[in-house]
């Protein structure tokens, strides 16, 4: 029999039992659309995490007290400014290094206040980081020198404060203590979970003497180019151990968080994905089961093709399309769902939804080894039936 | 009997031995026949003789526990399933009973099904199915589904079927028990019309002695072997008026307990 027509009689099957085909096929769809809406959204999710790294800026390192390892508590900061100077040193460009110390207070203007995180910062800031302003400037090298009562803040403390008035020049109490605002951030939204417009920049001189520490969190390092980086830490963490002979210091790229941050996700997705492979292999033997009631069904027709001819490979193959056409037509069908829901989702909530043809071509092609899987047990028993015992059945 | 040379279908010794539960079941117990290129032959004989068995064996659709087989010319004896199915195709037509037509499917394309899986096109299948149709009287029921047909008409389909390859055998399992006396006649008709226009030799299977006596000669089988009759020294042979009248031995023949209610003319 020629393929041709074994693909018309496949169909021709399909098309008289259509109740029980797209019954059928419904397992398949929903299982790929599955897989294709789960796994756009796990590779959305890790790259909205990739982009919000990188939006920090680049070439960056971070170099904090303690172990950088997942189980391992943060470790009590000893990072003074006096190790902020040596690092300058090592750096040897003070515009490339950027601090912080952070602490949470209640930030007043008037009667409106706000709980946020206040960050006691260099005037270097922005030339390390990515931050724009939508106001004002930002904090100045005198500012710091002089711990001046000045603050920058993020744009939404600025509207909760303010409203839609303009902060510049205005006065907010910190801590109980009286600041002047000199900028305001451009929105920058959330970032690895911290919303970055909550929060509000004092030069770092001031908030110590508000916090009453002589400590900072943690030092960043704007490396000149990508291929200094790794040196470029190792020369810190050296020169900061041989200041603090008892403590560890871990110098982190924007690399290794990414790496971390894409393994989590990966796996993520992977799971997901594992999940709606089981839906798939579900609806796989949905596919068996039907294959099977319909040879059963069709055995007085499987005689009678065998009398007047046909081999046990026509029979076979002919179970086999109708399988492969039942999975494919099901997996189509999901692929469009998938790509649709993913769609949605993306529009519809926070969450990116990211489709990848990888998913595409793996649903798909799973879907069609789905069908062949399934189908050749039903094909075989098909193809071996005895004619005789056929034609007799009722 | 005919010689080999001319035969279509030879059997020598044929067994056929089932397992049942264990059981051995003996359908067929060494059965000799030759089947002529032309010939048109009754195998009757009550159910459950091993005559149903014997037209599966000879089209080649059930295999001979021993015994030789000849099919076409070819020792069917070595023949693995993919040969066998060719064998089919190729020189034997099935009639059933229950005509056994593909429900949703025209007659057209009922017709034309054999020639599918000797990968002809559509377009020559089509045309053979109609010529075959045509030649069987229903040229005006193509395009009919087998639902939408009369059983002479679902029958006829099946015969056109059976022929549209061409066999050099025709094996008809009970052909008109499931029609109507009239019907039946006519199906008969035609089956002997064709046997005469085409040349295509017909072995009916029945036990009924009115649809038998049709043939030019009948044989007649009791518990899986030919029974040897009065008439022809050793021959399982039975010569039939060529009128359609049975003749006596026939008539006293053991296989038919009932009796026989119509009368010949």
């Amino acid at each position: 029999m020629r393929l041709a027509e074994a693909w018309r009689v496949a169909f021709d099957s399909l098309r008289t039992n259509r109740l029980r085909s797209g019954l059928t096929m419904l397992g398949v769809v929903i299982g790929v659309a599955a897989v294709v809406v789960l796994v756009a959204i796990g590779t959305g999710a890790k790259r909205e995490v990739e982009r919000q790294v990188e939006g920090l800026g680049s070439n960056l390192l971070i170099v904090v007290p303690g172990r950088v390892d997942f189980g391992s508590a943060p470790a009590v900061s000893r990072l003074s400014l006096s190790d902020v100077d040596a690092v300058t040193r090592i750096v040897g460009d003070r515009s490339r290094v950027a601090v912080s110390v952070t602490s949470g207070e209640t930030v007043r203007a008037g009667a409106a206040a706000r709980f946020t995180s206040v960050l006691g910062v260099l005037e270097t800031t922005p030339s390390v980081f990515v931050r724009a302003l939508s106001r004002g400037a930002y904090l100045t090298r005198s500012d710091v020198d002089t711990g001046r009562r000045v603050a920058v803040l993020g744009s939404a403390v600025a509207r909760s404060l303010f409203g839609e008035r303009d902060p510049i020049g205005q006065q907010v109490s910190i801590a109980g203590v009286r600041f002047r605002v000199v900028g305001v951030f451009a929105p920058l939204g959330q970032s690895l979970g911290v919303n970055r417009d909550d929060e509000v920049h004092i030069p770092v001189t001031t908030a110590h003497r508000l916090f009453g520490t002589q400590r900072v969190d943690g030092i960043a390092v704007k490396a000149p180019d990508r291929g200094q980086i790794s040196q470029l830490g190792a020369r810190i963490v050296d020169e900061l151990s041989s200041r603090h002979p008892d403590t560890e210091f871990s110098a982190v790229t924007q690399e290794q968080i990414l790496g971390v941050l894409g393994d989590i996700l990966g796996v993520l997705t992977g799971v997901l994905a594992a999940i709606a492979g089981i839906s798939l292999l579900v609806g796989g033997v949905g596919v068996s089961n039907i294959m099977l009631v319909s040879v059963h069904e069709r055995t007085r027709e499987i005689g009678l093709r065998k009398a007047v001819g046909a081999r046990p490979r026509d029979i076979g193959v002919q179970f086999l399309l109708e399988a492969v056409l039942l999975t494919t037509l099901g997996g189509t069908t999901g692929m469009a769902l998938g790509v649709g829901g993913a769609l949605l989702v993306a529009a519809l909530s926070p969450v990116p939804a990211a489709v990848t043809w990888w998913s595409l071509t793996l649903a798909f092609g799973v879907s069609a080894a789905v069908g062949i899987v399934f189908g050749v047990v039903p094909a075989q028993r098909a193809g071996r039936l005895d004619p005789v015992e056929a034609l007799r059945s009722e | 009997m005919t010689g080999s040379s001319r035969s279509a279908i030879e059997a020598v010794g044929v067994t056929r031995v089932y397992e049942l539960d264990g059981v051995s079941v003996h359908a067929l117990r060494g059965v000799s026949l030759s089947v002529a290129v032309g010939d048109f032959l009754a195998i009757v004989g009550p159910s459950g003789s091993g005559k149903s068995t014997l037209m599966h064996v000879m089209g080649g659709l059930d295999r001979a526990t021993s015994g030789r087989l000849v099919i076409g010319g070819r020792d069917v004896a070595g023949l693995r399933p993919p040969e066998m199915a060719r064998l089919r195709n190729e020189t034997i037509g099935f009639v059933f009973q229950a005509f056994h037509l593909l429900p949703r499917t025209s007659a057209v394309d009922n017709v034309a099904l054999p020639l599918v899986y000797r990968g002809l096109n559509a377009r020559t299948r089509r045309a053979r199915a109609t010529e075959m149709l045509e030649r069987v009287g229903l040229s005006h029921r193509l395009r009919h589904r087998p639902s939408q047909l009369s059983g002479g008409e679902q029958q006829r389909v099946a015969i056109a079927r059976a022929l549209v390859t061409s066999p050099s055998v025709l094996l008809a399992d009970e052909p008109t028990g499931n029609l109507d006396t009239v019907t039946g006649q006519a199906v008969l008709a035609l089956l002997q019309s064709l046997n005469e226009s085409v040349g295509v030799a017909v072995v009916l299977v029945t036990h009924d002695r009115d649809v038998a006596a049709r043939a030019h000669r009948q044989i007649v089988m009791r518990d899986g072997m030919i029974v040897p009759t009065t008439e022809g020294t050793g021959s399982a042979i039975v010569e039939s008026a060529p009128s359609g009248a049975p003749g006596p031995s026939a008539d006293d023949g053991p296989w038919r307990p009932i009796p026989h209610s119509g009368s010949p003319p």
